[in-house]
């Protein structure tokens, strides 16, 4: 077992893409992020790898685009409307099957928002922010500890799948510190990157890295393959945890820094004679419907609590399939919900 | 059991670091922490503040709405926080600088002149530590050999010589409890 | 018999989809004869751009990533970075690097990014159907600029090489003109120092090529080269703009 260490979010992300193999970093200042960039400007160099402050995030999801196109473990980090930018790019990562891994501490919108936290991104993280029909797995980690195993996970995904893999934050977990282990992985087999640019050097045959297809039957067997690949994740790589479910009468859905202030709400809940439960998603992209329209059979309610006026709670209902209510509760815009008004909105919904 | 702990006072008054000090001072005792500063523009100066929570179970929110110590360095800090700290909790005021008189009858007050202290024993930059002892003695949430544990292990080598000098503050913090 | 011409070995066998009387297909065979003399063509990675030439990794024969409207530069940042080793080239139109790409090819040329930039100046865009381009001459009439270009409303044609050149990373900056076998030679001439340029690790290198389109300017090929050479000269002055030491 590792030794645990104290750090901030943001730094022990950084880390952890290190530790799993990450050498290259494009990215552009915006906070509440920076302490990424800081933190790989000061690593990288000693690990061999490059750090590179783009021009823009337009430019830094590009070089990214190049970089993994090459064959490397590549990241890149930002907050949302610095993600916004992104979005050209990481369609064109996409269309193209590179793998890579981008990280986004979310801050309140739209538009120049706030700079507090907020899960106010989640459709354009996983309903394809960019054009095209594409995913992106979307991994919603709810501690610093969490961020760590996630980072790894994070490129194996990316590499397995050929495809960009996000990592949606917020403001505070990039903030917090908490003690943390950086955990030795098992290796994953993943297959050659035999399609990587990196010039012919005697292979004959050109790699060619492109999303470009001209012509609609190719287009659309194209992206036909693309969903055989989302189907693939779909039915493989659905990550949640469950939290007092046993016997609950509502279940809470929720994710990141959301889902444990929800775990502190139900404590207070249940001295107060309530059984509330947790459903939090890990994967948001693909997301746990399964065990939510499981649940559904079983609870009288579900409550989906974010901070935003309403996003996840979209996929909440079409799992639930109307077999039971559904409700919200939101704060947005950089405020964040406390374990007192949600103990009050489950009072509310058990009458 | 839980200590919900807010700092707050000043910038350049060592708050962020004597709250990092005291989670990795819990983290060595086995406890989970979390330490989560207030961010912003307000970093760059003016008021500071953050929260620490060191607990025997997993944490949940790392967000204090009603702590269990304020620890306040300053008039705004008081007057923000006061009102907060839960009943039969405890607030320690740094009564150099505040000069706001508590009139909260449910808690505990320990009044420490943190900047006297620090400056008779002859660095104003151990403010933090005067409060921290004080904090200490009056919650026993971690242990002096803890803090000087934690201090020892994160300070770089070249102020390791400043030691003594902390755990004469924290002492003497400690002895006005 | 003795064979006395043939197809670069770093192009493809795969017939050009230019229209006819267009440069492109001069400039394409000037890039890969370069890239054959030097040697480099299992090490060169190359970026193709949107526009015309966007189908141009199936042209050249190496590894090549398309990329996204005027972002080549910073793909081809990113290979770079990857693979130092490697000669890496981007092969950009004037609407993708002189526009929508302003900011990665200053951004490239400033930080002195080991790559080597062909510039295709023609300007007007061709792909989307002869519309305006930034080095769209004033007056010049294009399907969105139907009554000429009007400076007053649409500004002036920007001169890259000459704005780039007064960067401190770029190692060699060189205009040259496709309209006569004479300037032909002498473009294959710059395309050589700029990717030497690069072989030799001394930093960024671009060419700038002067081309015709005759579909979208409406005129025979013989006519697009004489109108190049009378109009689009002298607001683009030819030569070399930074040649810092040690460029050959």
């Amino acid at each position: 077992m590792g030794e645990k260490i104290l750090m901030k979010g943001a730094e022990a992300l950084g880390e952890a893409a290190i530790k799993a193999g990450c050498r290259f970093f494009f990215g552009y200042p915006i906070t509440p992020q920076n302490e990424v960039p800081e933190y790989m400007s000061k690593r990288l160099p000693k690990e061999g790898g490059v750090f590179l402050q783009a021009e823009s995030e337009v430019a830094a999801i590009n070089m990214v685009y190049g970089a993994a196109g090459a064959g490397a473990r590549v990241m890149t980090s930002s907050s949302s409307p610095g993600i916004s930018l992104k979005m050209e790019g990481i369609s064109y990562i996409a269309g193209a099957k590179l793998p890579c891994v981008i990280v986004n501490i979310v801050r309140g919108g739209p538009g120049l928002g706030g700079i507090q936290p907020a899960q106010s991104d989640y459709f354009q993280a996983t309903k394809g922010g960019g054009h095209g029909d594409y995913r992106m797995i979307v991994l919603a980690p709810s501690s610093v500890q969490e961020m760590v195993d996630l980072m790894g996970d994070a490129f194996d995904l990316a590499d397995l799948y050929r495809m960009p893999t996000m990592i949606l934050g917020d403001g505070m977990l990039g903030q917090m510190m908490e003690p943390v282990e950086f955990k030795e992985r098992k290796p994953i087999a993943l297959p050659p990157k035999d399609w990587a640019t990196t010039g012919k050097k005697g292979r004959g045959k050109q790699n060619i890295i492109n999303s470009l297809f001209l012509i609609a039957e190719e287009c659309e067997e194209h992206n036909f393959e693309l969903k055989k690949r989302y189907n693939e994740i779909e039915k493989n790589e659905v990550k949640f945890e469950s939290y007092n479910m046993e016997d609950a009468d509502v279940a809470i859905i929720a994710y990141g820094t959301t889902a444990r202030i929800v775990k502190t709400a139900i404590k207070r809940a249940e001295s107060k004679g309530m059984k509330v439960g947790l459903i939090r998603p890990i994967t948001l992209w693909p997301f746990p419907e399964k065990v939510i329209a499981a649940a559904a059979e079983k609870v009288k309610a579900f409550l989906t609590v974010e901070m935003s006026t309403g996003q996840m709670v979209e996929d909440v209902r079409l799992a639930v399939n109307g077999q039971k209510p559904v409700y919200f509760y939101g704060r947005t815009g950089g405020m964040v919900p406390s374990p007192e008004e949600m103990v009050a909105e489950v009072e509310k919904i058990l009458g | 059991m839980a200590q919900e702990i807010i700092l707050a006072g000043f910038g350049g008054q060592g708050i962020m670091l004597a709250g990092k000090l005291l989670t990795y001072t819990g983290m060595l005792e086995g406890k989970n922490v979390t330490w989560l500063p207030s961010y912003g523009p307000e970093m760059r100066g003016g008021t500071a503040n953050c929260t620490v929570i060191i607990s025997d179970e997993e944490i949940g929110s790392p967000i204090v709405t009603n702590p269990s110590v304020a620890l306040v360095f300053n008039n705004p800090s008081l007057e923000k926080f006061e009102p907060l700290v839960k009943t039969g909790g405890t607030l320690i005021v740094n009564t150099s600088l505040v000069t706001i008189k508590s009139k909260r009858t449910d808690i505990n007050i320990i009044n420490i002149p943190a900047n006297d202290i620090a400056i008779e024993l002859g660095e104003v930059k151990i403010t933090n530590m005067v409060m921290m002892g004080a904090f200490v003695a009056a919650t026993k949430a971690v242990s002096f050999e803890g803090v000087m544990d934690a201090l020892k292990k994160t300070l770089p080598a070249h102020r390791q010589n400043l030691l003594p000098l902390n755990e004469k503050a924290l002492k003497k913090g400690s002895e006005l409890v | 018999m003795k064979k006395v011409f043939e197809r670069p070995k770093s192009l493809t066998d795969v017939p050009f989809s230019y229209c006819p009387g267009c440069t492109h297909g001069i400039a394409h065979r000037l890039v890969a004869e370069v890239i054959d003399e030097l040697g480099i063509q299992e090490r060169t990675i190359g970026i193709a751009p949107v526009g015309c030439s966007v189908l141009c990794y199936d042209f050249f024969d190496v590894d090549m990533q398309e990329a996204a409207h005027g972002r080549a530069p910073a793909v081809a940042t990113g290979i770079k970075r990857v693979h130092p080793d490697s000669i890496v080239f981007s092969y950009q139109g004037d609407g993708d690097l002189a526009s929508i790409g302003t900011a990665e090819i200053v951004h490239a040329a400033n930080r002195g990014e080991k790559i080597t930039v062909i510039f295709i100046n023609n300007a007007i865009y061709g792909m989307t159907g002869g519309q305006m381009a930034p080095t769209t001459l004033p007056g010049q009439k294009t399907t969105t600029s139907p009554y000429g270009r009007d400076t007053e409303a649409c500004g002036y044609p920007i001169r890259i090489s000459e704005m780039l050149s007064t960067l401190d990373g770029p190692a060699y900056i060189a205009r040259a003109s496709l309209h006569d076998p004479q300037n032909i030679v002498k473009a294959k001439s710059a395309i050589r120092k700029a990717f030497q340029a690069q072989v030799d690790g001394l930093g960024f290198s671009l060419v700038e090529l002067l081309s015709t389109c005759p579909t979208n300017w409406g005129m025979t090929p013989v006519e697009s080269l004489k109108w190049l050479e009378d109009n689009m000269i002298p607001r683009y002055p030819l030569g070399e703009y930074k040649v810092i030491e040690g460029v050959k």
